[in-house]
């Protein structure tokens, strides 16, 4: 059965019409929006590489289903950016070697923006904890969680004004 | 942490911003599966549900008038040319031809207009099955009355070696000391972040155009071009982004030829994308193999002779088990000195997925048994394993057992390194009860000195273009990104010799139709073969750029040099240069922000060829030198390689007595990389090294049940490391000089998993006195090992491989009784 939903991505608003079972990943990455910087890895929600922001919280995608997301705001990895400059993080993980296939890459990032919103000073144990959801073949981690770190410290030193 | 060698250069030994990471970091990135065609198609794999049987019949009309159906195919409909790995073996078919062999093989394939569509389709096709019995264990499948998985291997033996340098029974009888243990891993999977997937399109030129996540476009092309029976260059082979491949991508799969089969009978594209089970039913990853090892030492503790005795189980097809039984065998030859050595080995045909190649390909299961057991050597001898490592290892200017020759070897700096920055010597043996630290060291080839398929042709070439206004070049390579930053090691070369800013050189990359043959992602062969190609081509372009103006300026070509984008040495004459630029900026009058002081700039120059004589190409092509193995070693030719690369683990744990509980705390990996070229990304190698070893130490195990259907099919249930499970890590780059590399540069990708899993069991002994000898190392296995070593108030308990293990190698014994080597 299809229907119609009503969802802000990245700040536009958009009504899209969606199959019952179909998730928010494949919303996501369909033909109506081609917003294939979403990734999925398992469609299990075991790896993470959907992870997008709903109402500003991280969720895989792959497990909300796109009706289950009418009415919320939802921003993708296409949706940091502002005005051609990268976010932060983005430019955190570029910066710090975090980043090999990049297949985890989106959703590491937007896990990350998830978690600094809500605790702008994580300590590696913290980050560490956040992060058990998104799973990483090439890095092994440790360039990942540096890149968190340095976008944290990026962020107070904004705030302080430096 | 790293070691420098000092070379003044500009670009290279730099740590620059990897060459797509913007890209990947804003979703901008298209990997396979990303891509969309108008009129695309979705395909569908039907997957055999039974590990072995006949297929009798199948009936797909009901799959074929379903709504939305464009094509159903079997092996009735397409080309059942065989295809595989070894050219020795080819024994796979793009579709199942009368039978099944594993769960998983592929029977039947659907393309419809979505893939709700077309995975209806597959549940509406009827296979009528005639079961027939299975085999999941190379014991069973080494019977003398087991039937045959493959008609033409008797005693499902794939492939079989038996080999000998020296007299090991000569040094067995002189030894001080001998011990013989038993091991086992598990088969393992690559889990790669991104599932494999192929889009194809087959248009009315009768060309197909094949998007795929590949680490080889180039034997994916002709694999797809035989089986098809289309000439090579109708086949254009594109991997766009890659996300990971670790070896289950490095050959030909069935769902890329069998995207093209759709696309063919279509006339559309048609898109293919694994999901989790099917990427885990491909596998192709480390094979399950069975250990054991003799090894006899001296009263000094040298290494006098080695027996190894092994079982691979290969699963259901060849794929790349032919080079992993060799390298099972060649790989123990360094970094120690062994002068006699033996092996005997059988890979042997199962009913489960095949195995295939994983980053340390033939290297990280025989090397925990050895390291394992030379540190019990160590123990017993009272020698401090750092120690008795450097006492047996071999160096620069050394030849192997297998007759491979160690042009750059730092492998007691790789320990020294690790030793000093662990400070091994404040721990060991004085740790607190529960923790413990262990060592490991090994080697690994840096590119496989014969091509897969036998063929004279270069194994890399590499066209280096200017751009016809004078700004920058583009590296076309047919090598493979696939996430290990390649492209960015070849942009730096560049950079380097034609005195430009990274950013000046653009690499394009896997694409068959654009780029010249490259071998691809695999054996680590890339930064030394592809590398040492970019280095001729962009040497060729900048002799070019030199010849002209030394011809210009009527002085010699010495007296010129690229650097920082200008051409150095044209300020000598200012006239001549006057001319030069004028010309120039007349022709770019229009343009702002022209170079108008200063030497000559790069694309003045190159403007002015282009004037002359059109656009300005630099080839460069890389064929492995003469490279030795030795003729009484079968099989050496596999593991013969340019340079070899070295490196140690150390690793620091805690063990919880009560529990058995395991906690890495720390590890400590110093690799051997010749010279280093990008260092942030060897950094990331070596780290996610430490981690994948780490996972093959504690994790990773495909189970099956006793019908052959693995029961851990997902990323969940079969479990690699999170966040959560990583220690803290100091990666060391250790440098030398490779005579064969370019600038002396080798390899970093794979040889660095292979202390990492031994590095941890000899820690975990430190700390508790228990070898744990099957893999993965749980606390289960830990605590039972504990409450034994008590019981027999022992010093020592070793978790041995199960039974089921001795069986297989008793069997193994049995049947190369009376083999002699060779």
């Amino acid at each position: 059965m299809k229907k119609y939903i009503k969802l802000n991505i990245n700040s536009t608003e958009y009504e899209l019409l969606v199959n019952d079972n179909e998730t928010l990943a494949q919303l996501l990455r369909g033909p109506q929006l081609n917003l294939t910087g979403t990734k999925q890895g398992c469609e299990l929600g075991d790896c993470g590489a959907c992870t997008v922001l709903m109402d500003g919280k991280a969720v895989n995608s792959c497990l909300v289903l796109a009706m289950q997301a009418n009415g919320h705001a939802i921003t993708t990895i296409e949706g940091l950016a502002s005005n051609g400059k990268m976010h932060p993080i983005q430019e955190a993980f570029i910066n710090a070697g975090a980043v090999q296939c990049g297949y985890c890459t989106p959703g590491m990032i937007l896990k990350a923006k998830s978690l600094l919103d809500v605790n702008p000073n994580p300590s590696r144990k913290e980050i560490r904890e956040a992060f058990v959801g998104n799973l990483c073949r090439c890095t092994g981690y440790f360039k990942i969680i540096n890149a968190v770190e340095i976008a944290a410290k990026g962020q107070a030193n904004k705030e302080a004004g430096n | 942490m790293t070691t420098t060698t000092n070379k003044n250069y500009d670009v290279l030994s730099t740590s620059p911003v990897r060459k797509g990471v913007p890209e990947k970091a804003t979703g901008q990135a298209k990997y396979t599966g990303d891509i969309t065609l108008p009129n695309m198609l979705y395909g569908a794999i039907l997957h055999s549900p039974l590990a072995h049987a006949k297929i009798r019949n199948i009936d797909i009309s009901r799959a074929k008038n379903l709504p939305g159906v464009k094509a159903v195919l079997t092996a009735k409909e397409v080309s059942n040319l065989k295809f595989g790995h070894s050219p020795a073996r080819f024994d796979e078919t793009a579709l199942a031809v009368e039978k099944v062999r594993h769960v998983g093989d592929e029977v039947a394939a659907v393309a419809a207009v979505d893939e709700q569509t077309a995975r209806e389709a597959l549940e509406l096709i009827k296979v009528d099955y005639e079961e027939l019995p299975i085999l999941l264990n190379p014991v069973d499948a080494l019977a003398d009355n087991a039937i045959l998985i493959h008609a033409d291997h008797p005693r499902n033996i794939c492939q079989e070696v038996h080999n000998e340098v020296g007299n090991v029974e000569k040094a067995f009888a002189e030894a001080f000391l001998i011990r013989t243990d038993t091991f086992a891993n598990k088969k393992s999977d690559g889990a790669c972040l991104e599932p494999q997937a192929a889009l194809a399109n087959f248009d009315l030129s009768g060309n197909l155009t094949l998007w795929t996540s590949t680490q080889v476009s180039h034997y994916v092309q002709r694999t797809v071009a035989i089986v098809l029976q289309m000439p090579v260059d109708k086949v254009r082979v594109i991997a766009p982004y890659v996300g990971g491949g670790f070896g289950v991508k490095a050959s030909a799969g069935s769902h890329e030829i069998i995207a093209a089969m759709l696309s063919m009978n279509t006339h559309c594209p048609v898109r293919l994308v694994l999901d989790r089970e099917e990427v885990f039913m491909h596998n192709r990853a480390r094979h399950q193999f069975y250990h054991e090892m003799t090894m006899a030492v001296d009263k000094t503790g040298k290494i006098i002779g080695h027996k190894h005795l092994s079982v691979l189980d290969g699963g259901a097809y060849s794929s790349f088990g032919i080079a992993t039984i060799y390298y099972n065998g060649s790989l123990l030859h360094a970094p120690y000195a062994i002068p006699n050595m033996r092996y005997d080995a059988y890979r042997v045909f199962t009913n489960k997925p095949a195995s295939g190649a994983l980053r340390g390909h033939g290297g990280l299961s025989n090397r925990a048994c050895f390291e394992a057991q030379l540190d019990m050597i160590a123990n017993e001898m009272k020698i401090d394993p750092v120690e008795m490592r450097i006492k047996n290892s071999v160096q620069a200017g050394d030849t192997t057992a297998s007759g491979y020759y160690l042009s750059s070897f730092n492998m007691r700096e790789c320990l020294k390194e690790a030793r000093d920055s662990s400070e091994w010597v404040k721990k060991k043996n004085k740790l607190p009860k529960g923790k413990g630290i262990g060592v490991s060291t090994s080697y690994f080839v840096s590119g496989a000195g014969a091509s897969i398929y036998r063929t004279d042709i270069p194994q890399s070439t590499v066209i280096i273009k200017v751009a016809d206004d004078g700004n920058g070049v583009t590296v076309y390579t047919g090598s493979n990104e696939i996430g290990q930053g390649s492209d960015t090691v070849f942009a730096m070369m560049t950079a380097e010799i034609l005195g430009l800013e990274l950013d000046d050189v653009k690499v394009i990359s896997g694409d068959t139709g654009l780029c010249p043959i490259d071998l691809g992602a695999y054996s680590s062969r890339q930064t030394l073969m592809t590398g040492n190609a970019t280095k001729q081509a962009a040497e060729a372009v900048r002799d070019q750029i030199l010849a002209k103006i030394s011809q210009r300026y009527k002085i010699p070509v010495s007296e010129f040099q690229l650097r920082g984008g200008r051409v150095l040495g044209t300020e000598k004459n200012q006239e001549e240069l006057s001319v030069i630029r004028n010309r120039y900026m007349f022709e770019h009058r229009h343009f702002t922000n022209l170079v108008t002081s200063g030497p000559l700039t790069f694309s003045e120059v190159a403007r002015l060829i282009y004037a002359d004589s059109g656009s300005i190409l630099g080839k460069g092509t890389y064929r492995p030198p003469d490279i030795q193995y030795s003729k009484e070693w079968k099989g050496s030719v596999v593991g013969a390689s340019p340079a070899y690369s070295t490196q140690t683990c150390i690793a620091e744990v805690t063990v919880d007595p009560n529990t058995g509980d395991l906690t890495i705390d720390h590890l400590t990996l110093a690799h051997d990389c010749g010279f280093a070229i990008n260092r942030k990304s060897i950094e990331g190698q070596l780290e996610g090294s430490m981690c994948h070893g780490l996972s093959e130490a504690l994790f990773e195990e495909m189970i099956f049940d006793n019908k052959g259907r693995q029961i851990n099919p997902t990323l969940g249930d079969y479990k690699i490391p999170t966040t959560m499970d990583v220690p803290d890590m100091n990666a060391i780059i250790i440098e030398s000089n490779e005579p064969n590399g370019p600038f002396g540069a080798k390899e970093v990708g794979e040889g660095c998993i292979l202390p990492v899993v031994p590095a941890i069991i000899n820690a975990i002994r430190d700390a508790c006195g228990v070898v744990i000898m099957e893999l993965p190392i749980t606390s289960e296995k830990i605590l039972k090992s504990l409450k034994a070593k008590e019981a027999a108030k022992a010093e020592y308990y070793i978790y041995k491989p199960p039974a089921a293990a001795d069986k297989i190698l008793a069997r193994a014994a049995e049947l190369s009784k009376g083999s002699s080597a060779r």
